[in-house]
């Protein structure tokens, strides 16, 4: 369980070597998320209307190592954006992956850009 | 650097070292102490719970390293035998020597022991010491019966004592009445009757002539005939000043014993102080706790700070808990010291006794008893020793409200120099102070930081006021808001939402809010919505929490579960089939649920509308067992077969599930209907109950079970089906429009102002005039009701929200199921 962990590591806009398509702007739900699947790879990633962002992060919560952060509401603290799982409401940054609860492990993150309407995630 | 020896190891003894490290390091002030007991200081006031736990941990004023850190030498187990003056130094049983600048004596006092004839049987005891107490222990292990001699305080304390190890307990007392320095024969009476009630034996004016027994005491005899049989006795006569190492130094004693002080507590050598119940000042001794510390403060100030602080006659109020029972006596309760006239309150029925003493002209109040209800004493106390003005009918003061707001002093009105901590000297003043300008954000940080209600902690509620007060009145709100992004209590975006028609959660946030949101604010705002304008959830999925987006429960491992409506818990063997045949073709495993439903588990959210769609088919609808909303109405066979049911439980709860299904709430509802009172449904542990009576029905709400279980409270008795479903109406509208976020009914109760009596004025008597309002809301939401999941299934975009991947079809692999029983589970939690 914790290797699937590993599988996770953030990406950074100048490690990407390659831009997935991953499906239309339009069938995001507006300030929430859904999950890609790539090469049997979890990724969340999240249309942030309200701040005309889009964010990824890995679908794996760290806590109780559930698929479930795609499902998680978004929303802001102190201005940093964030996730919250919805299994126990664990908290996390979209742009650093940082736990904001304090106890958990940090998540990992990935760039997102929008092309023509369609939405592409950044892998290494 | 000067060099302080105390002689004396108690909870005053402590307490001057804390004072006065307060304000004096090491370097200013080098102090020994030597303390005759073997432990360090504890807390004597408490001693009682000594027998529970049998352990003197929680009763250090301070464990042994805090003395170390403060730099402070504590030798314990060291009797001090004699002070040379001369030379200025103390000197111990060890034969060691100390030399002192200031030398500190704080002997306390030893427990009274009168000369009756056989006191020296074994099997007396007296109640002073934790020695004391391991030796009663171990005595009583093998006794049946146990008599107190004395009705004092301390008495009254160790009777609870051997009654809790299992005892008899007697209480004997020379004086007419219990507690002679505290209570008039009134108060007595009622005290005594309630120690009488838990099985204690109360024996008043008896002077004890013999204590019986050859070698072992058997009984104490009274005179005449009168005798009374016990295995054991404890002592608790008063308290006799420990002064005799004064005496011997040649400082000037008192007649009955104490060592003289004047009001800077300087004994007759000027370089040593007295402090504590051995001082003598102005002819008096102080046995409790509280002057004692005042004494230790006197003295502060005389060794760092201006000198000026004088020891004045001191208040002798007193609040304790005895046995379970509230005793408090303050200023001058019997009115004696001048003509006064006296208010009394006596209700035999509860055991409550309140009497006060008012000045001729009727505008000061002197002083009281209060017992078996003791609430009123903090602002009494205040009432009285700040000379405050009465209200114009002194009875209020212990009577309370009678139609009108009670005769409660606010600490408002109260003056910066008023007493609030007795314990630790603290005033409203020093509070209000270090709330200022420490910027303090809680009561339990003023605590800390004032050490206000951290001795007996009966000034709490009113610390907890003055904090709330100033609070306020420095213009910082203690507003409860919904979180960072609203400004707002729960109630006030409601009517925000309703007044300024705000249909959707980020219109509410552009004109009210600030930031974007988060999984606080957003459910509750949805939450909110659906109380005002009940839209469908599925148009604003994502401001809901995962569990009302795809409208069925997430369980371990991320899949859903789905429980359908199954109102009042009747179903059909058809619907019956129909449950089990879903949940064999998707692989779910099944369970009926508290509510009377069945529950199936596993789904993958793919296929949910799969699910739904066959279910709806079949005639059900959702359960909403996924939302803040109404859940069941649970309900027993009712009269239609149960042999003893007095109406139809089963139709009436049928009715009341569809009339409030889908209802939103702050938080869950449940609901029972029960056709008797043997209560089959449970219908007090829900949020509404109603239980048949022989004319009608009992409304119930505002109970729960959970973490907190409470019973509900009775709203109407025997009213008619309509009338019952007028009161529900007005109650959960009326709960839905005012609860903070997350709050059950039995909880918004709690917090209501005026409890279930204002509750009963506004949903019965409708005393705010808003029934008809409420009814009217109700009504909309009763109108407007849809199933979400027809109209999911009816709506391809809507279903196509359904799916885990939003680039594949597939499964998550990551749901993984082990055997359980013939069904499903899913992997454990890593």
């Amino acid at each position: 369980m914790i290797s699937q962990l590993e599988d996770y590591r953030t990406v950074t806009a100048s490690e990407v070597k390659t831009w997935i398509k991953v499906a239309k702007a339009s069938d995001f739900p507006e300030n929430g998320g859904a999950c890609v699947l790539h090469e049997g790879l979890q990724i969340a990633v999240y249309n942030f209307t309200r701040r005309g962002e889009w964010y990824a992060c890995q679908n794996l919560c760290p806590h109780k190592m559930q698929m479930a952060l795609s499902r998680g509401m978004i929303g802001s603290a102190a201005g940093e954006p964030k996730v919250a799982c919805p299994f126990h409401k664990k908290t996390f940054s979209l742009v650093s992956g940082k736990n904001l609860n304090g106890s958990e492990c940090d998540i990992a993150t990935y760039p997102v850009k929008v092309e023509d309407g369609m939405v592409y995630l950044g892998v290494s | 650097m000067k060099k302080i020896v105390i002689v004396g190891n108690g909870m005053v003894s402590y307490k001057f070292c804390e004072k006065l490290r307060a304000k004096a390091d090491a370097s200013r002030y080098e102090i020994v102490i030597f303390g005759e007991e073997l432990l360090p200081a504890y807390d004597r006031v408490h001693l009682s719970e000594y027998f529970a736990v049998r352990s003197a941990d929680n009763l250090y004023m301070a464990p042994k390293e805090w003395y170390k850190e403060q730099g402070i030498t504590l030798h314990t187990g060291t009797l001090v035998t004699a002070i040379d003056r001369e030379k200025k130094q103390v000197v111990t049983h060890k034969g060691n020597s100390e030399s002192y600048d200031i030398l500190i004596m704080a002997t306390g006092s030893s427990a009274f022991v009168p000369p009756i004839k056989g006191v020296e049987k074994k099997g007396v005891f007296v109640y002073r010491t934790i020695d004391d107490l391991e030796a009663i222990m171990d005595f009583g292990a093998k006794a049946k019966s146990a008599a107190v001699l004395g009705g004092g305080l301390l008495g009254l304390e160790a009777a609870k004592a051997v009654m809790d190890m299992g005892l008899k307990a007697h209480v004997v007392e020379f004086a007419p009445r219990l507690m002679p320095r505290q209570l008039d024969e009134v108060g007595s009476q009622v005290l005594q009757a309630q120690l009488e009630e838990l099985g204690i034996g109360i024996h008043l004016s008896k002077q004890t002539k013999e204590i019986e027994g050859n070698g072992l005491l058997s009984a104490l005899h009274f005179g005449e005939e009168e005798r009374l049989e016990v295995d054991m006795l404890v002592i608790s006569c008063g308290i006799r000043p420990r002064d005799e190492l004064a005496k011997a130094a040649g400082l000037e004693v008192g007649v009955r014993g104490g060592i003289v002080v004047d009001d800077h507590l300087k004994s007759s050598d000027p370089n040593i102080f007295v402090i504590g119940e051995a001082a003598l000042h102005r002819n008096m001794i102080y046995g409790l706790v509280a002057p004692g510390y005042e004494m230790a403060d006197v003295v502060v100030d005389q060794l760092v700070g201006s000198g000026e602080q004088e020891f004045a006659d001191c208040d002798m109020s007193t609040k304790l808990k005895l046995i379970g029972i509230d005793v408090a006596s303050f200023g001058d309760p019997f009115g004696e010291e001048e003509e006064a006239d006296t208010i009394a309150f006596e209700d035999k029925v509860s055991g409550i006794y309140k009497r006060i003493n008012i000045s001729k002209d009727g505008k000061r109040l002197l002083g009281g008893i209060l017992v078996g209800d003791a609430g009123a004493y903090n602002s009494l106390l205040q009432v009285c020793k700040n000379g405050m003005a009465l209200p114009p009918n002194p009875e209020d003061l212990i009577l309370g409200a009678r139609g009108g707001e009670g005769g409660d002093i606010g600490t408002e009105s109260l003056p910066d120099t008023a007493q609030v901590c007795s314990c630790e000297n603290v005033t409203k003043g020093d509070l209000c102070t270090a709330i200022k300008e420490q910027g303090l954000e809680d009561v339990a940080q003023l605590k800390a930081c004032t050490k206000a209600g951290t001795g007996c902690g009966a000034c709490t509620p009113m610390v907890t006021d003055i904090f709330n007060d100033t609070l306020k009145a420095m213009g910082k709100t203690v507003k409860k808001v919904i979180c960072e992004h609203f400004a707002y209590d729960r109630r006030e975006l409601f009517d925000i939402v309703k007044v300024k028609e705000i249909k959707t959660y980020d219109a509410l946030l552009d004109a009210y809010g600030e930031g974007d949101g988060c999984e606080v604010c957003k459910p509750a705002v949805a939450s909110i919505l659906a109380g005002v304008w009940n839209d469908l959830v599925t148009k604003q999925d994502t401001i809901q929490d995962t569990n009302d987006r795809y409208l069925a429960n997430i369980q371990r491992g991320g899949t859903y579960s789905v429980i359908p409506r199954v109102p009042g818990g009747e179903i059909t063997p058809e619907k019956l089939i129909c449950l089990g045949e879903v949940a064999k073709k998707y692989n779910l495993y099944t369970k009926i649920t508290g509510a009377q439903r069945v529950d199936l588990f596993g789904a993958h959210v793919g296929d949910l509308p799969d699910i739904w769609e066959e279910l709806i088919n079949a005639g059900f609808e959702s359960g909403h067992g996924y939302a803040k909303a109404l859940r069941a109405v649970k309900s027993c066979v009712g009269s239609t077969w149960c042999r003893y049911g007095l109406h139809d439980s089963v139709s009436f709860a049928i009715e009341v599930e569809n009339r409030y299904r889908g209802l939103r709430s702050p938080h869950k509802l449940k609901g029972a209907v029960s056709g008797c009172r043997r209560e089959c449904a449970e219908a007090q542990n829900k949020d509404f109950g109603i239980i048949a009576t022989e004319i009608g029905w009992n409304l119930y709400v505002a109970g729960n079970g959970g973490a907190n279980p409470q019973h509900g409270v009775l709203l109407a008795g025997d009213i008619d089906s309509e009338t019952c479903l007028r009161y529900l109406d007005r109650y959960l509208m009326f709960y839905i429009k005012t609860a903070e976020p997350l709050n059950r009914t039995a909880t918004w109760l709690n917090k209501l102002e005026g409890g279930i009596e204002y509750l009963k004025q506004v949903i019965v008597a409708d005393s705010l005039g808003i029934g008809e309002a409420l009814e009217k809301e109700m009504q909309f939401m009763i109108d407007t009701y849809s199933c979400e999941w027809k109209e999911v299934i009816n709506d391809p975009k809507l279903k196509a929200k359904f799916t885990h991947f939003i680039n594949s079809d597939k499964k998550d692999a990551h749901v993984k199921f082990d055997d359980l029983r013939n069904q499903k589970m899913p992997e454990p939690w890593t």
